[in-house]
């Protein structure tokens, strides 16, 4: 727990998505709604738990915004109004933003997908996933 | 030249912090008029209206200024002082240097001037003011009571206990309202009609009380003590007399129709009482579906009742009564939760509201007391509770809480698994709300005596799969995603206000909050009053309740109603307006705009220089009028006037700020 | 009944036949599509933070090239960053002066942004397109995927009832199909992640496949190039008889009675997919 001082990390996501995690009493419906967190270290209402206690380092570690596909169910289900979306937005651009870099790039990728997968997936996918 | 005291109050530190009261007290010395001032710590105490009784008479004060907190607060307390010196209570003016302006100032050097010009204002004011008597109003001996539901049944048997007549008005064809609807009460798992039923009867053969029901109340005219209310009877198209009350009519009845009483899980017939122990147990009926309204056919019931009490030339009947009270008790509804797509409500039978499931227990039921599937009539074998379905939400229900929904959630948790005692229970909740007496206990009865899984977690969606419904929740405690095969959902569904409730309150007269529930006077103090006087509200009408706080709180608007009635006169409105009838021109402005109808057009004679000749002014009804100053402010030549706030005193207040005189 | 038309990337690429097919039925319906002149791709996703400027420069270019008329997508993906893009342009003045000083546009969210199914419910009607069916697709159990983008979020695709929508089975009806209706019809399909983290999609489709074919569909639509691969390369190995993936617009063409050939898009619209 932190001893209570901001995380300057939350304090600039809060900013840019728009959205106040402190709105979030921990219903966990965006868990219960959200179609791929058998993946997922920390479910997504732990991840606003998190946000609202100023865990940043944790949050910096999770495989949890990874997994996230960006459906929006969280955000249609949640019924604190809060877009949910664009916080886990806003955790994936915190760590991009810090840390080394890029986290996947075309050579990752196989010679078969590379010839398999629509455009469109190559594009969303190097998009969520880099700076 | 009056003779005018002025008492400034410190408030404790909530004046006194801000303003500074010894300069306040030096100014007022200087004031016209004024030939006393002094200052005190706690005014409304008793010492400080000994204070100002005493230099009434010491001094011969023949006004009195008070510079303290809101005339909301103390007006009434230092007007009763006055009035125990001698001295005529109108002859008072109050000087709110607290709300308007310690409270919104902090700095002295600002306040404390600002100060000054209001208590100059008010012994300007008072200076002109003219020593007033409040009309006297006849109070008639009898309540009306709108809803009879618990609230109202228990209101209207505590007046009628006190001498009192009162009628109760219900829309339904029978008295009992939502706790007719259920089966058992929690915490005491008390069966509900085993409890309602004698107070419904003791209603019914009570002398002091009338019931209407199946009757709505369609116009209140008038004031407290006085209120003219027209109530129409709709026609039951069964002579109430003759009916015996037999039910061999709705039983032969061809004609089947949803059943409001089981929110249309199951039908009821055209003609029909709504529930066996219905009081008064006359049918009634629904000519939209009855087949000799619609077609011309049929008349079955005609022909078989013994009594020959069908009678279809029946009509509505418009009735027209006095009442000295009026207690609004009508209750509330649950949410539709069809707007939550992913619950699938209305998609599949299986998926019920609170109020659906609780039905399935009662052996008057859709399923005839069975706790049973819809889609296939077998027995639950998991049941899955969601709760605050609509509560507590931001996005697309109610904002607040309902309260009730975990403690009957627990219930029907409890009485599924004594009717099916092989049937598991899961609840998703956010929070267990369990304030009341007992209430903790019982649920935790559920959570450990009961085997209720109580998972802290919500819903996102239920999958229907073959004959199971698969809910996929989370339990938020252990970060696990919880997946059930459940053969029922029960969704507690927000309570919410009628919808229909603003109309009615617009009728009365009473104003309604952004969720359509009545408000009450003040929030904490007066719970069962609203701003209009002699109308109270009880019950769910004005809020998300239980059975014993309605009843609490019926017996609260009882005893002020029964507070009213037992006065022989009350005092009315001293503030009226009066017409100067040599200047007023006759244009009726003042009648278009006065929201109570005071005011109505008069022909007077008068001389002129010709002779005698006739012309229309406007007249005030001082009895109706409640000195609200529209006519007044719209008056163009300044000849209609309100008592105690008339124009010259006004502007008298404008000239002490401005010019300092 | 004219439309300014946006094809996207994958539309030139892998998902070539919705095109196809989609420019057939247009002809036949009397739905004209002109396609942008010069466009980019959309982006494939719509920014989330508020200072992610750079990736609305695409969106708002093309919408700015409709000129005021309506502009179509037949891309789900497209038509999502489309019209978010033209809500946040309408709501954000900082978006809206950053993005269209830099790209010298004059464009502040005017204009119709369209999926080529509201085209086909609004502006033609369903109960139009069933008369002008000529081969009705009688017997055949079809069951529709909506995915997520054309619904979510619904206050701004305004697409239909996000959790109980009904265009899709409209639609099916209208073209005499027998429409069969799974419960996973508006969850995700796993989107990009077939490509980062295959076990999860793969997780994902097969929860949708699975109830369709428990449903008894024998195949399924999308307006979705990606929902498309996903459903078709994802499903688990074990799967029963299989359920055929379609483009809304493949039935569409079939039920119009037309036959559609490779290639014929380029014709229609007289662009070459550059390299």
């Amino acid at each position: 727990m932190t001893s209570g001082t901001k995380s300057r990390m939350i304090e600039e996501m809060k900013l840019q998505s728009g959205q106040d995690p402190s709105c979030c009493y921990q219903c966990a419906k965006c868990s219960a709604a959200c179609p791929v967190t058998a993946a997922m270290d920390l479910l997504p209402h732990q991840v606003i738990r998190y946000l609202q206690l100023g865990l940043e380092e944790e949050l910096l570690e999770s495989r949890t915004p990874w997994i996230c596909a960006s459906c929006f169910t969280c955000a249609a289900r949640c019924p604190r109004d809060l877009d949910l979306a664009r916080m886990m937005e806003g955790v994936r651009l915190a760590i991009l933003r810090r840390r080394e870099g890029n986290k996947f790039g075309p050579a990752d990728l196989t010679p078969e997908q590379l010839a398999k997968l629509p455009q469109q997936a190559l594009v969303s996918g190097f998009r969520k996933y880099n700076k | 030249m009056p003779r005018t005291g002025v008492f400034i109050c410190h408030c404790g530190t909530n004046i006194a912090a801000t303003v500074d009261i010894d300069k306040v007290v030096e100014a007022a010395r200087s004031f016209p008029g004024v030939v006393h001032a002094e200052d005190y710590r706690y005014l409304c105490s008793e010492v400080g209206q000994d204070l100002i009784k005493k230099s009434i008479r010491d001094h011969n004060l023949d006004r009195v200024v008070v510079g303290t907190c809101s005339p909301r607060m103390h007006e009434n307390t230092f007007r009763k002082a006055a009035a125990e010196a001698g001295l005529n209570p109108f002859l008072l003016e109050v000087a709110n240097i607290r709300e308007h302006c310690s409270w919104v100032h902090r700095d002295m050097d600002e306040a404390t001037p600002k100060a000054v010009a209001l208590v100059r204002a008010a012994s300007a004011k008072a200076a002109l003011n003219d020593p007033l008597e409040p009309p006297t109003v006849e109070v008639e001996k009898r309540a009306l009571v709108i809803g009879g539901g618990i609230a109202g049944i228990q209101a209207a048997l505590d007046i009628a206990e006190a001498g009192f007549t009162v009628d109760i008005v219900e829309r339904e064809p029978s008295i009992g309202g939502r706790m007719a609807q259920l089966e058992k009460t929690f915490p005491t798992l008390d069966c509900s009609a085993c409890i309602l039923t004698p107070k419904m009867v003791e209603v019914a053969q009570h002398p002091n009380i009338n019931l209407l029901t199946y009757s709505e109340v369609e116009e209140v005219s008038g004031y407290v003590g006085q209120f003219d209310v027209t109530i129409r009877k709709k026609a039951r198209s069964v002579d109430a007399v003759k009916c015996t009350g037999c039910g061999i009519c709705y039983e032969k009845c061809p004609k089947k129709t949803p059943a409001e009483f089981e929110m249309g899980r199951s039908t009821r017939k055209a003609i029909y009482v709504p529930f066996p122990q219905a009081v008064p147990n006359v049918p009634v009926i629904d000519r939209e579906a009855c087949l000799y309204f619609q077609k011309g056919r049929c008349q079955i019931c005609a022909k078989e009742c013994p009594a020959d009490a069908v009678d279809f030339e029946q009509q509505d009947e418009l009735v027209e009564r006095r009442y000295g009270a009026i207690i609004v008790s009508t209750g509330f509804d649950q949410l539709d939760p069809s707007a939550y797509g992913e619950y699938g409500y209305g998609q599949h039978p299986d998926i019920l509201t609170g109020l659906e499931f609780e039905r399935l227990f009662n052996a008057s039921g859709p399923t005839g007391g069975k706790v049973v599937r819809f889609s296939d009539g077998k027995p639950p074998k998991k049941v899955v509770f969601i709760q605050c379905v609509g509560s507590r939400d931001k996005a697309r229900g109610m904002n607040y809480c309902s309260k009730i929904c975990c403690m009957y959630t627990a219930k029907q948790a409890i009485l599924l698994k004594e009717k099916v005692p092989d049937a598991k229970s899961y609840v998703f909740y956010i929070d267990v709300r369990t304030a009341g007496k007992g209430y903790e206990e019982f649920q935790r009865r559920a959570a450990e005596e009961y085997d209720v899984a109580y998972l802290r977690g919500q819903v996102g969606k239920i999958f229907p799969e073959n004959e199971h419904l698969v809910v996929k929740g989370v339990d938020s405690l252990s970060g696990k995603t919880i997946e059930i095969k459940a053969d029922m959902v029960v969704l507690a569904a927000a309570s919410i206000a009628r919808a229909d409730a603003p109309a009615l309150g617009r009728i009365v007269g009473i104003n309604s909050d952004s969720y359509h529930f009545f408000n009450e006077a003040h929030p904490k103090l007066r719970p069962v009053e609203t701003h209009t006087a002699g109308v109270f509200i009880a019950g769910a009408c004005q809020a998300p309740k239980d059975i014993p706080d309605t009843v609490a709180q019926a017996g609260a608007a009882a005893a002020k109603a029964v507070s009213l009635l037992s006065r022989e006169v009350l005092q009315g409105e001293a503030c009226t307006a009066v017409v100067n009838k040599a200047e007023c021109s006759g244009c009726l402005y003042c009648e278009a705009v006065c929201p109570y109808g005071a005011i109505s057009a008069v022909e007077i004679e008068e001389r002129s220089a010709t002779g005698t000749i006739a012309r229309t002014i406007a007249d005030v009804n001082a009895a109706l009028c409640q000195g609200c100053g529209s006519c007044t402010a719209i008056c163009r030549s300044g000849s209609i006037n309100l008592k105690g706030f008339s124009n010259e005193q006004i502007l008298a207040e404008v000239d002490a700020i401005c010019l300092q005189r | 009944m004219r439309y300014r038309y946006f094809p996207g990337c994958t539309l030139k690429g892998q998902a070539k036949i919705m095109e196809e097919t989609t420019m057939a039925a247009a002809e036949a319906l009397g739905i004209e599509l002109q396609e942008l002149s010069d466009w980019q791709c959309c982006g494939a996703v719509f920014p989330l933070y508020e200072d992610e400027l750079i990736t609305l420069l695409s969106p708002v270019r093309t919408l700015a090239a409709a000129e005021g008329e309506p502009l179509v997508s037949l891309c789900a993906a497209c038509h999502h960053v489309l019209k978010r893009a033209q809500e946040l342009m309408q709501r954000s003045e900082d978006a809206r002066s950053k993005v269209t000083d830099f790209l010298e546009v004059e464009y502040s969210g005017e204009g119709r942004v369209l999926h080529f199914l509201e085209v086909l419910r609004d502006d033609l009607g369903f109960k139009k397109l069933a008369e002008m069916v000529k081969k009705p697709l009688a017997g055949r159990k079809m069951a529709a995927y909506y995915g997520c983008l054309l619904l979510r979020p619904a206050k701004v695709m305004q697409f239909d009832d996000p959790e109980n929508p009904t265009i899709m089975e409209d639609f099916l009806k209208a073209l005499g199909a027998e429409v069969v209706k799974t419960p996973y019809r508006t969850e995700c399909c796993g989107a990009y992640l077939s490509v980062t983290e295959e076990k999860v999609a793969r997780d994902t489709v097969s929860k949708i496949i699975d109830s369709a074919r428990s449903a008894g569909a024998e195949g399924l639509i999308t307006a979705c190039p990606l929902c498309h691969y996903n459903l078709e390369n994802c499903a688990a190995d074990n799967a029963g008889k299989p359920v055929e993936i379609l483009y809304f617009s493949e039935l569409l063409a079939e039920a119009l009675g037309l036959t559609v050939r490779a290639g014929s898009a380029e014709e229609k619209t007289g662009e070459v997919p550059s390299q």
